[in-house]
């Protein structure tokens, strides 16, 4: 890839291989929680393996687990380009779901490609402008922007909820306040051949044009020169508000449109099913992949995987469900203290004689 | 006479050798100090002076090699060991700690510390101390309230309250005005005179230690090369084991007139990063071809006008006029006013230090094309071409141009910085301690590209602590002291006392 092309080899190597050392050891220590109930290890990950890509059962249900994960991790790895840590990959999809049911609600009886663009439309900018706030408030009041946008996953959680309890609830929905369906006419098709719907590929779609927008385009790379060093920045007149609302909102946008695809692709509605934790876990997606975005697509799918694996050990070694979120935050604790690693490592054959 | 205190005692460093990696640091470096002397070490940066000291002071443990403290060799793993054993240093920037009292400073340094303090003891011990000491430091200011020749004495009395005996000063005069510095190394001189003390002093500076140290020695690439006596080896001698075979470059001769007013700065403040008032009111004009000078002790509000000026720091107040137009710092104007800086520190200010040499040389023209299509498109590739050519040109030592600007040694770094400033056109360039922390060689070269910008009609703003440099390059000198400008002179005909009055406040 023309961009790692330009480190020395050794960054390169570092850069996968830490991740890596970290997501193996993690998965030791998986195996171990789960030796204590009584599961051989050799057995969990043969079944982890089976359950996540073991047929093409199994890997379509990875992909479709995958897809809002390639957009949400976005909100994290974008704006770590210009050194900030934002969290609030939730709220921005909590938020574009929303969105993008009220537009369909309101366009409701045109034609389905024009309201489907709406919807998009209305969830990439609910999003945007969300986490947009986070850059405001950073650059102009100097919040710190992972206490900001983690705060406002609660906002929207919350905002949602008042207006899917409230204004928007469809009289019908009972014992689930939701907002009407958006009818089948609107929803998102699969991908033909497959049962993956179409928004996995705007997430692959999507990972490949800010990658494309960081490494190629004048506005990527002067939003690394502020992350790389912000006064030398200033020192050469790079306007730094700017390129921190726009990064941001772009950050934004991108969860905002995975919500849409979960309104359109998979609930047909927004209601309380939206708040999952794929925003959470974007962040560890985005993490693992070293905030790179390209890196993200085959992060995702591994995290796909284990998260679709986790219906086949609830089935056959009687692990609850929430077995995989242990592995998700056991990953995440050894991402974390794995960074200690970075430049400490002495690789045989990188070193001088 | 202090009573009762331990003897002063001398130091014998043996075939010290240390290594950093592939590194060389010292190469069997062997130094006698004897006690009650003062003795310098000289050597440009990077000789390894700090790294000997630091070996000394336990910091390091040299790979090979013996340190002989009186006549016991003693192995000294740990700051807390050499102070133990009576060793103190005195670092080039104050370590006292700003919002405590001078008293509390004194009582901080302490190894051992009870639970609860006896406030009345330990201000009576301080009061006997101060009797026996021929001069005094306020003891109920807090620390951040003394001047810097004030806190230089502090930090030397703190030491010699602590029981130390043998000092090491690293670069003392640095940030003392020329007055200040006389004062205190005639005062270090006496007592290495009376016996209480013994003085090791790392300095670059040739003419304090002719005219205070007893002996010299010269360190040069790690290798002690010479030293003596200094009634017997005299400065030409000392500068010429200082640099070896190194090519100096000679600075280029002052020519042209100064033509039009570019740079007009009018009332000029800037906060610092507390909101306090850090400069005020400052108006220099600097005509084209013309080098101004500003100098300063460190911490008088230069830091705040030279970063008002490159775009780092809002000003709070007054106005910039580049070639009549009101200039902003904003990214257009400074391409259209050819408006360039060489601020302090280039790693920390004008580069990133993960990027690429190529990449932090197309930093000021990475939008435009070639390297930029439309104001948008950017083609990476197109910016080895042109770091290429600086690289050359400027003689930049990198193993590549995609190594991170971070990895090249100090002289290198202001090499591209200076590259990529100077490069093109220059109408105005303001300068910042363009020199500190580099060799000699550097530091001629950086000189002479400065003067040579100025013959080719920049106006240059030269902002700077070392007042050699000073009075070497520029046309007109103002003072900066408390955040104002207190005096101007025409270079050729000031002097350094008029000027060091001034920089004191007086």
């Amino acid at each position: 890839m023309p961009v790692l092309a330009a480190k020395p080899a050794g960054a390169i190597v570092e850069a996968i291989l830490i991740p890596a050392l970290a997501l193996v050891t993690a998965l030791l220590l998986f195996g171990v929680f789960c030796a204590f109930r009584g599961v051989a290890p050799f057995e969990l990950y043969a079944l982890m393996f089976q359950g996540g890509f073991g047929s093409w059962f199994s890997w379509q249900n990875t992909l479709i687990r995958a897809a809002p994960l390639l957009l949400t991790a976005l909100c994290t790895a974008l704006p770590a380009q210009l050194g900030m840590v934002v969290i609030g990959g939730e709220g921005a999809f909590v938020l574009g779901g929303l969105a993008a049911a009220s537009a369909a609600i309101a366009l409701h009886g045109a034609a389905p490609l024009a309201v489907q663009l709406a919807m998009a439309a209305a969830g990439l900018l609910a999003g945007g402008l969300w986490i947009a706030m986070v850059g405001a408030l950073r650059q102009y009041r100097g919040v710190n922007e992972t206490i900001s946008s983690l705060l406002l996953v609660y906002i929207a959680i919350a905002l949602l909820n008042h207006l899917v309890e409230g204004p928007l609830r469809d009289p019908g929905s009972l014992n689930k306040p939701s907002t009407p369906p958006i009818g089948d006419a609107y929803m998102l098709a699969n991908i033909p051949g497959t049962e993956v719907h179409w928004g996995f590929a705007f997430g692959v779609v999507v990972c490949v044009l800010a990658y494309v927008l960081i490494h190629h385009t004048v506005f990527g790379f002067s939003a690394r020169v502020v992350g790389g060093n912000a006064r030398a920045a200033k020192v050469v007149g790079l306007p730094i508000g700017r390129l921190v609302l726009g990064i941001t909102f772009l950050a934004g946008a991108a969860p905002g449109l995975a919500g849409m695809v979960e309104v359109a692709a998979v609930d047909g509605q927004a209601n309380g099913t939206l708040v999952a934790g794929y925003g959470y876990t974007g962040i560890l997606v985005s993490f693992l992949a070293r905030h790179h975005p390209l890196g993200i697509i085959p992060v995702a799918i591994l995290m796909g995987g284990i998260s679709a694996s986790g219906g086949l050990l609830q089935r056959r070694l009687g692990l609850p469900d929430a077995a995989t979120l242990v592995l998700q935050g056991t990953v995440f604790m050894c991402l974390l203290g794995s960074e200690v690693l970075h430049g400490r490592l002495s690789l045989p054959r990188l070193q001088r004689a | 006479m202090l009573d009762p205190t331990p003897p002063t005692f001398g130091i014998e460093a043996i075939s010290v050798t240390k290594r950093f990696g592939g590194f060389t640091a010292l190469d069997q470096v062997s130094l006698r100090v004897r006690p009650g002397s003062f003795h310098a070490l000289l050597g440009e940066n990077g000789a390894g002076k700090s790294t000997l000291v630091k070996c000394i002071m336990g910091y390091y443990r040299a790979d090979a090699g013996e340190i002989i403290l009186g006549d016991q060799q003693q192995v000294i793993d740990s700051p807390r060991t050499a102070h133990e054993l009576g060793l103190g240093m005195v670092y080039q920037h104050f370590t006292l700690v700003p919002s405590m009292t001078v008293a509390e400073n004194f009582v901080l340094g302490k190894t051992r510390l009870p639970a609860v303090l006896n406030w009345r003891e330990e201000l009576a011990r301080l009061e006997a101390f101060f009797a026996a000491m021929p001069f005094r430091v306020p003891l109920d200011v807090p620390a951040s309230g003394l001047a810097a020749g004030e806190k230089q004495k502090a930090e030397i009395t703190k030491q010699l309250y602590l029981g130390r005996r043998f000092l090491i000063l690293d670069e003392p005069t640095s940030v003392l005005t020329p007055n200040e510095a006389d004062e205190m190394l005639g005062l270090l001189k006496r007592m290495t005179r009376d016996g209480r003390l013994t003085v090791l002093m790392i300095t670059h500076k040739l003419r304090e230690v002719m005219a205070f140290a007893d002996e010299v020695s010269v360190l040069r690439r790690g290798r002690h090369v010479g030293g003596g006596r200094v009634g017997e080896i005299g400065p030409r001698e000392c500068a010429e084991l200082m640099l070896g075979n190194a090519e100096i470059r000679r600075l280029t001769d002052r020519g042209g007139v100064p033509g039009a007013p570019m740079l007009e700065i009018a009332g000029l403040s800037a906060d610092d990063d507390r909101g306090h008032p850090a400069c005020r009111g400052i108006d220099v004009t600097v005509r084209a071809g013309e080098i101004v000078g500003i100098a300063g002790v460190s911490g008088n509000g230069q830091r705040e006008l030279v970063e008002a000026l490159d775009g780092q720091r809002p000003p709070s107040g007054g106005t910039i006029r580049v070639h009549g137009k009101l200039y902003h710092a904003r990214r257009d104007e400074m391409h259209d006013a050819r408006f360039y800086c060489l601020p302090e520190e280039p790693l920390r200010n004008a580069c990133v230090a993960s990027m690429s040499v190529a990449e932090n040389l197309v930093m000021r023209d990475f939008d435009r094309p070639p390297f930029a299509f439309g104001g948008w498109w950017l083609r990476p590739s197109s910016f080895r071409a042109a770091a290429a050519r600086l690289v050359e040109r400027y003689r930049v030592k990198t193993s590549s141009l995609d190594a991170p600007i971070g990895t090249l040694s100090g002289g290198n770094v202001q090499r591209c910085v200076l590259a990529r400033e100077l490069g093109g056109e220059v109408a105005v360039l303001v300068v910042a301690n363009p020199c500190f922390g580099l060799d000699m060689a550097a530091v001629a070269e950086i000189h002479a590209q400065l003067m040579e910008a100025r013959n080719r009609g920049a106006a240059i703003l030269l902002v700077s602590e070392d007042l050699d440099e000073l009075l070497e390059l520029s046309d007109r000198i103002f003072v900066m002291f408390n955040g104002r400008l207190v005096h101007e002179a025409a270079a050729a005909t000031t002097d350094r006392v008029a000027i060091g009055r001034h920089m004191a406040g007086h």
